[in-house]
């Protein structure tokens, strides 16, 4: 079973019955021609080679595994250890696939990147690869968002790119991916969008995925090290599900266990969260057929979680596939449970994790003291909590 | 043969050239959707195409962007445009295609979606987020209900796929003018006259083009070598207007459209 499993997508960008090319015939050619430049890239030794070094010389990896020991002595069962994507450059995991794009666009000789981004995080990773590159930088950004997270706002301001103000729709993160899109529609000839996540059309979730795999390669070798095994259990927030699908991949022919976390914001009754397979249906939207929230006749519902990372309507269609065929078992967290799991791990380990990340730190919390002192979970800990601090200090009510 | 079909053969024999509006069905409301059809029969349209809403529209401009959310806020839905063809087919017999997104047709379920609309008597779709490699289901219902899915080619698209998109579409072919999303600015580049000229080596196919054609003078340039002209954006900015301006300009777009 796991190798079938690892041997998706199919030529057509399919894993199993989920991805596909959903999008404009204007936009066709340049997913084939997209497709054979990263195919052609991950066999050239130079590209390879260009990559791996500024991994290890600009983004800082491989990161650290670290045990968490009060977190595990706090929850009284299995060994937690957290992969530290946190410490990544930019403070999340989304750099590992920006550079990995931004290289192959300047290679596919393109002058300008385009992105979207909710909380900031993708943005701010973009126009960091843009300004390693040279290239111009244009991000969409809802506005709603923007007034949440204007910290990173002028990050990506500062770091050179133009951040542009997506007034229609709901005016978040979905609404950011319409806009790049018909962006890119627009000017296919001399830019690259940038999918920050492990979804949109083929070549995008294989291609995000195969950036973000370096994620679970480096803490397989790392927990053999450390334990002399693998590890029982993975856990790691889904939104478009691309930190997930980085620390699986390399995983799914193991007998490790895994489990997604989904945002369950207010609970799954209220309808306000965003939990695609616990409250969602098959649907195609921006590009891919996956798990989708949506109503009965097939228009796209609005989300809402605290984090607004992990605010969307739609999931990875690897996610879907690997739901399907029972590798990996999906789960959510609520908007509360994310808080609690939030304030534990800063003030047990001295860690103040992203709220996104809090998620899988809330599922952690609940199994661990289920499981035995001999058994091994490894929780991706995907950004770092800067941004969401005063975000946290408006929630509790608290004036900075 | 379709009645979209039919239309073409008949208009080539006049040597004419085919007039095909968009209206987004349901803005402002499905009542106001039925007498703004006469209108645009009465003005002279061959083939009226109708926009079904959908909450993520991106192949659309701001224009038809804030038409489809005018009319979700109505409540109108797939079923709902499917219901207000089979009332126009009372009084008009003019061909009628919708143009939705896929989403919106995956969740009817293609079957009953090509079953539901040809018994209605929608003729056919443009469905501009479903490639012909994404379409072998739908295809095989419409091919049983003489329904026609009609697809797209860009300025963009290759040989190769000017060959797969022509030998899939039904009716006709829809050129996009622009590389960009409907409502933009045409720029009447002398090469679109060259790219027609390459799919009709590839297809005997009619070609309408679309996108970003907006006055009569551009749809009287584009008629030179299309054997359709359709104007979208421009017509639901109209709607929003007097019905006497909207006469007016409808009658000049289809005096020139030759």
């Amino acid at each position: 079973m796991g190798e079938v499993i690892k041997k998706v997508p199919d030529k057509r960008g399919y894993f199993g019955l989920y991805g596909g090319r959903f999008v404009p015939e204007t936009l066709m050619p340049a997913l084939f021609e997209l497709e054979k430049a990263y195919l052609a890239s991950k066999k050239d030794p130079g590209f390879q080679k260009e990559l791996l070094h500024l991994q290890r010389t600009y983004i800082g990896r491989p990161t650290p595994l670290y045990f968490a020991k009060r977190l595990t002595e706090e929850l009284g069962g299995a060994r937690v250890y957290l992969k530290r994507e946190d410490l990544a450059h930019t403070g999340a995991h989304k750099i590992n696939n920006a550079i990995g794009q931004a290289l192959l666009a300047q290679r596919m000789g393109k002058k300008r990147l385009i992105a979207e981004t909710g909380a900031g995080q993708h943005g701010v990773a973009t126009a960091t690869g843009a300004a390693l590159t040279g290239l111009s930088c244009d991000i969409y950004m809802g506005s709603e968002d923007i007034a949440r997270q204007s910290l990173n706002v002028f990050r990506m301001k500062l770091l050179g790119a133009r951040v542009i103000d997506v007034t229609i729709g709901s005016r978040t993160l979905k609404d950011a991916i319409n806009e790049g899109l018909r962006d890119w529609t627009t000017n296919v000839g001399n830019t690259h969008y940038v999918m920050g996540t492990v979804f949109g059309p083929h070549p995008f979730p294989l291609m995000v995925r195969d950036f973000q795999s370096v994620i679970g390669r480096e803490a397989r070798k790392q927990i053999m090290q450390e334990e002399g095994r693998l590890p029982d259990y993975l856990i790691a927030c889904v939104g478009g599900g691309s930190n997930a699908i980085g620390l699986f991949h390399d995983f799914l022919e193991s007998d490790a266990k895994m489990i997604g976390v989904e945002a369950g914001g207010r609970g799954i009754y209220t309808g306000e969260h965003a939990a695609r397979f616990a409250g969602g249906s098959i649907g195609v939207l921006q590009g891919a057929k996956s798990y989708l929230l949506q109503d009965d006749d097939g228009n796209v519902l609005g989300t809402h979680s605290v984090s607004a990372g992990l605010d969307y309507a739609a999931v990875g269609p690897e996610h879907s596939f690997l739901k399907d065929s029972g590798r990996v078992q999906y789960t959510f967290a609520t908007d509360d449970e994310a808080l609690r799991a939030f304030e534990l791990l800063a003030r047990t380990e001295g860690i103040i994790p992203a709220l996104e990340s809090s998620h899988a730190l809330a599922e952690a919390a609940k199994l661990a003291p289920r499981l035995s002192r001999e058994e091994i979970v490894i929780v991706n800990l995907s950004g770092r909590g800067d941004k969401d601090v005063q975000h946290v200090a408006r929630i509790k009510g608290i004036g900075l | 043969m379709s009645r979209i079909s039919s239309k073409f053969k008949e208009i080539r024999k006049r040597k004419a050239k085919a007039f095909i509006p968009y209206i987004m069905a349901g803005d402002p409301g499905l009542a106001r959707t039925k007498e703004l059809v006469s209108i645009l029969e009465d003005c002279g349209a061959d083939i009226i195409e109708l926009g079904v809403p959908f909450s993520d529209p991106l192949a659309d401009g701001p224009t038809i962007q804030k038409a489809a959310q005018r009319a979700l806020q109505q409540g109108v839905t797939l079923h709902s445009v499917i219901e207000l063809v089979r009332s126009l087919r009372s009084f008009t017999q003019i061909p009628v295609l919708l143009m939705t997104y896929y989403n919106l047709i995956f969740k009817y379920g293609e079957e009953r979606f090509v079953g539901d609309a040809s018994s209605a008597g929608v003729d056919g779709i443009i469905v501009p987020d479903l490639p012909p490699e994404e379409a072998g289901n739908i295809l095989m219902h419409a091919k049983k209900a003489d329904f026609d899915i009609i697809f797209l080619l860009a300025p963009t698209s290759t040989e190769e796929r000017i060959r797969r998109v022509a030998r899939a579409s039904g009716g006709f072919i829809y050129y996009v003018s622009i590389t960009g999303i409907t409502g933009a600015r045409l720029s009447l580049d002398p090469a679109i006259a060259s790219h027609i000229a390459g799919i009709r080596q590839e297809s005997g196919k009619p070609i309408a083009v679309g996108f970003g054609i907006s006055t009569p003078e551009e749809a009287a340039a584009v008629s030179e070598f299309a054997d359709g002209v359709i104007v979208g954006s421009a017509i639901v900015k109209q709607v929003e207007g007097s019905e006497e301006d909207l006469r007016l300009y409808l009658n000049a777009l289809r005096a020139a459209i030759r």
